[in-house]
Order: structure tokens, then sequence, then C-alpha cells
């Protein structure tokens, strides 16, 4: 009795401090986040605690001057078509992982392991190199090839752990039936693929448009997505107010919190790795 | 004899199936592979003439470039140390159901949409010599003058903490709920205490997905570029390697020197991951365990 006592006394300090840590981080973070929000709504803010006025205009000439649709329908048109052709080339190779073995495998999965390992300039820059030897750099083409290279092996990656734990006997018993490679792809293993290609495809969603270096290596004045114009509009200060860029960087920001909260309805975090059944307490 | 062929490279698994995985292997060999190695051959072409290896030699010559390495290393291993230390007791108290657990995720998961930009602007705005991070502190007569957060090497560090301390938590705590949690129960009705269950139960579990998990916060730390210009110094304290390989590729406008600082960026890397995932190596990594 008086050991347990004990033991929850020890234990209470600790988990204190966790506590406290997060709240501290979070407080900071918040606060963060409120002096970007509330810059973008003010006036004139030097030396105060608040600006000395508040206003909306930043919303409207960021929408206006940066042509925001434009850049809204760059960023669209690329996380499609990454997202598309990512998940058509990595889902079939993601198959063949989780279920076959073969000579080489490991030399097959640690090529797609790269691309991931590796930082995005180390690539990048050659990588763009070669898109502006062959003339794809510039162009849309360019960004949506640049950015499918860390995607495909994402895809992959996290989409082997999900095909392992589907079933093999249901394949075997299609195959049984006589059901050709072709048809059990479709009808047996599209459906029950569908989750677990959503998760992928929302979280390659979220990646590419966040993903800087790599658009920002090899895009054109036409082919910006709104993470590198939005670097732009900050590095080249005096050009813009900053309260326009702020405002900017608030409507990003609830475009990526969408996509998030999107993303966590279809994706339990706590499953990304391992999969295990949430404990029956 | 065709078939036999056949049945014979089916029984050691390479059959038709495999061509599925064509499309993936080619599109990594093109658009991966051959870039790396056409930068690597670019890099041993100087433009300024002299051998292959003089652009190797110019880099490890000039202080200024070679410096590089060391800045990097200096700003991505601490923090990418403190994103993965931070995260385990966080986690461990976030295992296990409880109400407002989808919350609690959903908060620590939300820095990862604030993007670059919109964290750079908040670090200026907060964290600056008027902000109000420093208002606070010299309102409680903690400090006279401001002080300097942003512009230095802290406004790298604390951007990188932002970004990577999500991506961080969200693995371990994957690792953390793939250990069967009765194997700390066992442990607990042989007369451990909370201490030891987790040093000798949990962390050995959990050794190689820290490993891990240190990798890819390392790599996202180590190509930290858009913050390090943005809240840092960029022609002082915190001009990491990415930046000198930008400015020598788009600034001088010399491919082969940028694909050289790249590939020595890329062997820095692989050599930081190489040593962790050998120590990794030599710990547990059966089942049950934080995968890995």
């Amino acid at each position: 009795m008086t050991t347990v006592d004990r033991r929850r006394v020890v234990a209470r300090p600790g988990a204190w401090l966790v506590w406290g840590v997060v709240a501290f981080f979070f407080v900071n973070l918040a606060a963060l986040v409120g002096s970007v929000v509330v810059s973008s709504f003010g006036t004139r803010w030097f030396d105060t605690w608040l600006p000395q006025g508040w206003t909306t205009q930043w919303y409207g000439r960021a929408w206006g001057e940066f042509d925001v649709l434009d850049l809204l329908i760059v960023t669209l048109q690329v996380c499609a078509l990454v997202v598309v052709i990512s998940a058509v080339i990595g889902v079939p190779a993601a198959y063949v992982l989780a279920r076959r073995s073969f000579p080489g495998k490991r030399l097959v999965t640690l090529l797609f392991l790269l691309p991931i390992l590796m930082p995005p300039i180390t690539y990048g820059i050659p990588l763009a190199t070669v898109l502006y030897k062959y003339g794809f750099a510039g162009h849309l083409s360019g960004v949506v090839l640049a950015n499918l290279v860390p995607s495909v092996p994402f895809v992959i990656l996290t989409m082997t752990p999900f095909i392992e734990q589907i079933d093999p006997s249901i394949e075997r018993a299609a195959r049984m039936c006589g059901a050709r490679t072709w048809q059990i792809f479709l009808r047996i293993l599209a459906p029950l693929l569908v989750p677990g290609i959503l998760a992928a495809s929302i979280l390659v969603l979220v990646r590419t448009v966040g993903m800087f270096e790599l658009t920002f290596l090899t895009a054109g004045p036409t082919s910006q997505t709104l993470v590198v114009a939005l670097y732009y509009s900050m590095s080249a200060a005096g050009i813009r107010a900053q309260q326009q860029v702020d405002a900017m960087a608030v409507i990003y920001t609830l475009m990526m919190l969408v996509l998030l909260v999107v993303a966590l309805r279809f994706v339990n975090p706590t499953q990304l790795v391992a999969r295990v059944k949430d404990e029956p307490e | 004899m065709r078939v036999a062929l056949r049945h014979r490279l089916a029984d050691r698994g390479i059959d038709r199936h495999l061509l599925l995985l064509v499309p993936a292997a080619i599109f990594v060999s093109v658009l991966f592979i051959y870039p790396f190695f056409y930068g690597a051959g670019l890099s041993l072409q100087p433009r300024a003439g002299g051998g292959p290896l003089a652009n190797y030699q110019a880099f490890w010559a000039d202080t200024y470039e070679r410096d590089t390495i060391w800045i990097t290393l200096k700003i991505a291993l601490p923090s990418a140390l403190l994103n993965v230390l931070a995260a385990v007791p966080i986690a461990m108290r976030m295992r296990g159901r409880f109400r407002g657990k989808r919350l609690m995720t959903t908060i620590l998961v939300v820095p990862i949409t604030l993007g670059t930009v919109l964290t750079a602007e908040g670090l200026l705005n907060y964290l600056g010599p008027i902000g109000w991070f420093n208002r606070v502190l010299m309102a409680l007569g903690l400090t006279d003058e401001p002080v300097r957060l942003v512009h230095n090497y802290w406004g790298v560090f604390f951007s990188i903490v932002i970004t990577g301390f999500p991506f961080a938590f969200l693995l371990i705590l994957s690792y953390l709920s793939g250990i069967d949690p009765s194997l700390e129960r066992a442990a607990a009705t042989l007369g451990a205490g909370r201490w030891s269950r987790f040093w000798r139960v949990t962390l050995p579990l959990l050794a190689p997905g820290l490993a891990t998990t240190f990798c890819l916060t390392f790599v996202l730390a180590f190509s930290v570029f858009p913050s390090a210009i943005l809240v840092g110094e960029p022609f002082g304290e915190t001009r990491v390697i990415s930046i000198a390989a930008f400015h020598a590729a788009y600034e001088q406008y010399d491919y082969a020197m940028g694909s050289t600082i790249a590939v020595v960026m890329g062997a820095v890397e692989l050599v930081v991951v190489a040593v962790v995932m050998g120590l990794r190596s030599l710990l547990y990594t059966g089942p049950t365990g934080g995968k890995g």
C-alpha cells in the first residue's frame, strides 16, 4: 500500500514536468502564429503590444496583386498530377514488395529508400540541371517530375505495410475461381486498398503543397506554387508590405490545415508505421 | 525446356508479377540515379580546368566553403537530437486511451501545416527585438534589453524544432503503439518499477525506432535551406551547406561546383545516417519491437 502511494507521488512531478514543457511549447507556438495573424489584420504596428488599428485590406491586396487564383490553380494542378502519377506507379511496386521475395529485393528496397533519405537540395541541383538540359524545367512538367522523385518512394513505403496486412488467401481464392491478375487487381485488391491509397495520397498531397526546395529549383515564372511565391515575396523585402506577406502566409496555412484535418480523418497518425489494434481497455 | 526454366525461375521468386515493379524502378533510375551520376560526373569537370578533383580541392581549401559542413552539423545534430528526446516522454504519456486524445494529437501535428514562410514570419514577429516574447521578458524584469533570438543560430534552431518536432512525435508515437503493452505488464508483475520498466523493457524495444526517427529528422534538419536564409544569418553564422550549393549553382552559374557541393553534402549526410544505422543494427529488431 505504502509503496503504491509513494510511486504515485514520485510519478507526479515527471508528468507535470512533461505537460508543463508541452504547454510552454504551445503557448509560444500560439503566440508565434497569433503574431502573424494579428499583424495581417493590423494597420501599422511598431513597438507596441498591438497594432494601431485593424483592417482587412491586406487580404484584398494579397488576393489582387499576388494572383492568388493563378497560384492556387498551379498548385492544385501540380498536386493532382503528382498524387495520381505517384499512386499509379507506386502501388503496384508496393504490392510486389509486400507479397514477394525475390533475389535483389534488399537492393530494390534501398533504391526506393534513398530518395527519401537524401536532402532534396542534394539531388535537386543535379536533377534540375538534367531537367533544364532536356527542356522540362521552367514548366509545369518539370515541377511535377521533380516532385515525383520523393513522392513515388513515399507511396511505396507507406503502402507496403498496408498491403502486408491484407490476407493473401483472398487473392488465392480469387485465382482459384479463375480470376486473372488484372482482374484480381481491379475487383479484389482495389476496393480493399482504397483506404490505404487515400491515406497515402493525402500525405503526398500535404508533402507536395509544402515541398519548397524541388519546386524552387525547377519552377519558372508561370509554374510557381504557393510556397515558392511566398518565399520570393518574403525574401525580396521591401517590395511588398510585410502585413501582406503575413496575410498570404495565413491563407496558405489555412489551406494546409484543412488538408491535414481531412487527412487525419482517414489516417490514424499512431498507425503510420506499425499497424496495431487499439488496446481494448 | 522453356517451361522448365520458367518454373525454376518462379521457384526463386522471379515471375511475371515482378513486371509490376518495373515502372517504379525505371522512374527512380531515370529521375534519381541518373541525375545523381550526371551531377557526380559534372563535379569532376571543373569549369576553370585542372584535374578532375580540382573542384573538391577548391572546396576543401576554401575555409568559407569548408566551414559550411560544421555549421550545418552544428545546427542539425543538436536540433534533431532535441526533437527525438523531447518526443519520447510526451509520446509515452500519449499512449493508451484517454479523453481528448485525438484532439491532442491533432494539436501536436498542427505545426506541420505552418510552412516555412509562416514560421519564419512568426519567429521574426514574435521573437524579434520588439516582439511579444522580448516584451514579456522585459515586463517581468528578466532582462533589460531585448534578447537577440532571430537572424542568428537560434532562429534557425527554433524553426527546425517547430517543423521537425511534430514529425518526430508522430513517428515515435507510432513506434510506441507497436510495442506490445503486455510486456510491460509482465515486467510489472515481476516487481519492476516505473523506471526500470522504461529503461529495461520499453527503451530497448523502442531504440531501433528512435534511430530511424533520428535519421529522418536529421535529414530534415540537415537540408534546412529556406529558414536558414529567412531567419538566420545566411552569410555568416548560418551559412549552411545547402546555401553554399545553391549559391554556386544559381548565382555563380557554376553547375560543376554546385554539383560538387551537393555531392559533399550527400556524402556527409550519408556518413551520419550510416553511423546511426550501424549502431541500430546492434540493437534488437525482432517482432513486437518498435518495428524498424
